[in-house]
């Protein structure tokens, strides 16, 4: 007799020895170098429940290209483990061919070329179409959308998130959760959660007065697909009013809160789930740590840090399933539950291949139906790249170093501070530059540029503090974005040591001089979580700059010094 | 990033950098605890301290502590100048011996709860609460 934990074992290896997982069918489809959209969404249906999960969307109604990072240094119990593997040593870890489709859908290297080959990817439509598939072979899945869905985008913020919320009930979600859903300010957040046909979860979401449950969110939702009674229980952004402007939301409370999961699974555990999902926003580092803490869950849906992975990280019983972002892949998870048990599960991370997979018909009209009145504005031609634009990676990409040229030249600073999100897409280079590509990579209700002086010292301890967002080796007070991109300072980080030692040798760049600690600089920056910020909009700051420019070429940056990665 | 020209100039004031370093004990601290347990040896186990992993304030964190049987809880905030937050005492007719409040942290330190227990042993835990000014959202 088997107990649970090998029968997840022996069915994973099991389904990859058939071909039956993503991943098996991947190395095999990589060495024919064609795809369509059968093989795509090639999938024996199995057990009772199918789940589908998308996450981070970050408001990408449209295909786009998106590169993944090259450096994405783990710290801790997770350094160089997934998803601290990136390039060749992620394709080497998975089995998958240099210059496939894969290497282009799930790594970095060699971006420009294989996107030239491959193509966009993303797309709502298209995702909709891989719904609707998933959908005629098992006509009661859960769909699941991990937040992060009404931000990023031009149309997204003229209409105050109303575009996304459109063209996602068309597709029927049955839960959410949320994160940068919360700066469009709680009154919005409300009035659209009022109205929203699906559930809307947040088991952390508190009253900040009364350090109690906030009424406006369920902590969980119970299903019953396939004769399986199913708990989701909602987990929003822990850390929201710390790295997001908390004034436009003074009402709520988040954090991890460890404690309230248990009780809330213990919860509906006692109410008879058999099932129980947690669609988690943490990030996931922090859901490996929170699925080793806390016991009953058996699948998290993980989004907020944009991993993509092809297989589940199994953490006790608990299987961590990480679906990318901005539209760009849709994870089906198939589970056996019997006995009020998760037996099994069959899973795959599909790439959505804007080339090879059908738009679904209504859906691509519903969204141009959208963007129609801001079409003009948002296909103007700025400029073009003579480079490769993108964005992850700890320390810098490229989009953020031409920000902080913007900023630099713009608003006439020494140094500039463009803050580590991990949203928006890529261009390649000999693509032009529209407003539209500048929004995706700037646009937020918090995006004022402000320019202000600051000391030698202080500079240094913003840099300390983030950093140990980042790499503080317990996963729970890591904040899940990337390193504070600086402009025109070049500095060395260790990130190996405590906080206040990580960071040394700043050196400002325009003199080449060692950054005084007594001495004031001018710094400009955007995205402050502070109320009454001044200055121009972020995105119009880059679009001066570019419009000057004509044609912008980034050069490699060789400013920052990473030590004990 | 989330400073604005005003803040900037308020922290580079009112703060230095040093303060946002995490204070992990002072002798204030442990002078304060060797008062309450008499210089007892504190063990572990039996009491249980909820705190914020990152404060959203340190100005008003939201702390709990619960250890069942015990007749006092005191709670120090390590790295506050003056590190006594408050002690509860519970009588015999107590419903359970837990409580919540909220404190306020200078920065980036330890928090430790020290249980009397019925039979006048002692049980300590503490929990790390980063007061942090950066932070960019993924």
């Amino acid at each position: 007799m088997l107990n649970r934990r090998d029968f997840l074992q022996v069915s994973m290896a099991a389904s990859a020895l058939v071909g039956a997982s993503g991943f098996g069918n991947w190395a095999r489809l990589a060495a024919q170098q064609a795809l369509t959209q059968d093989q795509l969404l090639e999938f024996d249906t199995f057990g009772n429940v199918s789940l589908i999960h998308v996450t981070d969307i970050h408001a990408q109604l449209k295909p786009i290209y998106f590169r993944e990072p090259s450096i994405n240094l783990g710290v801790g119990e997770n350094k160089g483990a997934v998803p601290h593997v990136t390039g060749a040593d992620f394709r080497k870890l998975y089995g998958v061919e240099d210059g496939s489709p894969y290497h282009y859908a799930l790594s970095s290297g060699d971006f420009s070329a294989l996107g030239k080959a491959y193509g966009k990817v993303g797309g709502l439509d298209r995702v909709a179409t891989v719904i609707n598939s998933i959908r005629a072979a098992r006509p009661d899945a859960l769909l699941l959308d991990g937040g992060d869905t009404w931000h990023g985008s031009y149309t997204c913020y003229h209409t105050e998130g109303q575009d996304m919320v459109n063209v996602m009930n068309a597709l029927k979600p049955d839960a959410m959760t949320f994160h940068w859903e919360f700066t469009l300010g709680s009154d919005r957040v409300r009035e659209v959660v009022a109205e929203l046909p699906f559930a809307a979860l947040g088991a952390n979401i508190f009253d900040a007065e009364w350090d109690e449950p906030a009424e406006d969110f369920e902590p969980y939702k119970f299903f019953e697909r396939g004769g399986v009674k199913i708990a989701v229980i909602g987990q929003a952004f822990p850390y929201m009013p710390i790295a997001n402007p908390g004034w436009m939301f003074p009402e709520y409370s988040f954090g991890i809160r460890t404690e309230r999961m248990q009780e809330v699974v213990d919860e509906v555990r006692g109410m008879g789930a058999e099932l129980v999902v947690l669609l988690s926003h943490n990030g996931f580092d922090v859901d490996k740590k929170m699925a080793s803490l806390v016991t009953g869950i058996d699948v998290v849906l993980s989004g907020h840090t944009h991993d993509a992975l092809p297989e589940p990280v199994l953490v006790g019983d608990t299987i961590i399933i990480a679906s990318g972002s901005n539209g760009k892949f849709v994870s089906r998870v198939d589970l056996d539950v019997r006995d009020g048990r998760m037996m099994g599960f069959r899973h795959k991370l599909i790439p959505i291949f804007s080339d090879v997979i059908e738009p679904d018909k209504e859906v691509a009209a519903l969204i141009d139906e959208q963007r129609a009145p801001y079409v003009d504005a948002m296909s103007e031609v700025i400029g073009e790249t003579d480079s490769l634009l993108y964005r992850r990676g700890n320390f810098n990409g490229t989009w953020d170093d031409l920000i902080c040229d913007a900023l630099l030249s713009e608003r006439e600073a020494d140094i500039a501070m463009s803050p580590g999100v991990r949203w928006g897409p890529s261009l390649l280079p000999g693509d032009k530059i529209t407003r539209e590509d500048i929004w995706n990579a700037t646009s937020m209700t918090y995006g004022k540029a402000y320019r202000s002086e600051m000391t030698g010292e202080f500079i240094h301890t913003i840099m300390e503090d983030v950093a140990d967002n980042i790499f503080n080796p317990d996963p729970y007070y890591q904040q899940g974005g990337d390193m504070v991109r600086m402009g025109g300072l070049g500095y060395r980080i260790d990130i190996t040591k405590p906080q206040g030692e990580r960071i040394s040798e700043l050196t400002l760049l325009k003199t080449g001089e060692k950054l005084d600690p007594a001495k004031s600089y001018t710094v400009a920056g955007w995205a402050s979580v502070n109320e009454d910020t001044e200055g121009p909009q972020i995105w119009d700051v880059v679009e001066d700059h570019i419009r000057t420019q004509g044609t912008v070429t980034v050069n490699p940056n060789t400013s920052v010094e990473v030590v004990g990665a | 990033m989330k400073l604005t020209r005003r803040d900037a100039l308020a922290l580079g004031l009112g703060a230095t950098a040093a303060s946002l370093l995490p204070f992990r004990a002072s002798a204030a601290a442990d002078d304060a605890i060797a008062a309450f347990t008499g210089g007892m040896e504190a063990g572990e186990g039996g009491i249980t301290l909820t705190a914020p992993e990152i404060a959203e304030n340190g100005n008003t964190v939201p702390i709990s502590v619960d250890a069942p049987g015990a007749v006092a809880i005191a709670v120090y905030a390590a790295g506050n100048p003056t590190p006594g937050v408050a002690t509860f005492n519970f009588g015999p007719l107590a419903g359970s011996q837990s409580a919540s409040t909220r404190i306020r942290l200078a920065g980036t330190q330890d928090v430790v709860a020290v249980a009397k227990m019925a039979d006048g042993s002692f049980v300590k835990t503490s929990s790390t609460v980063k007061v942090t000014i950066g932070g960019c959202g993924g």
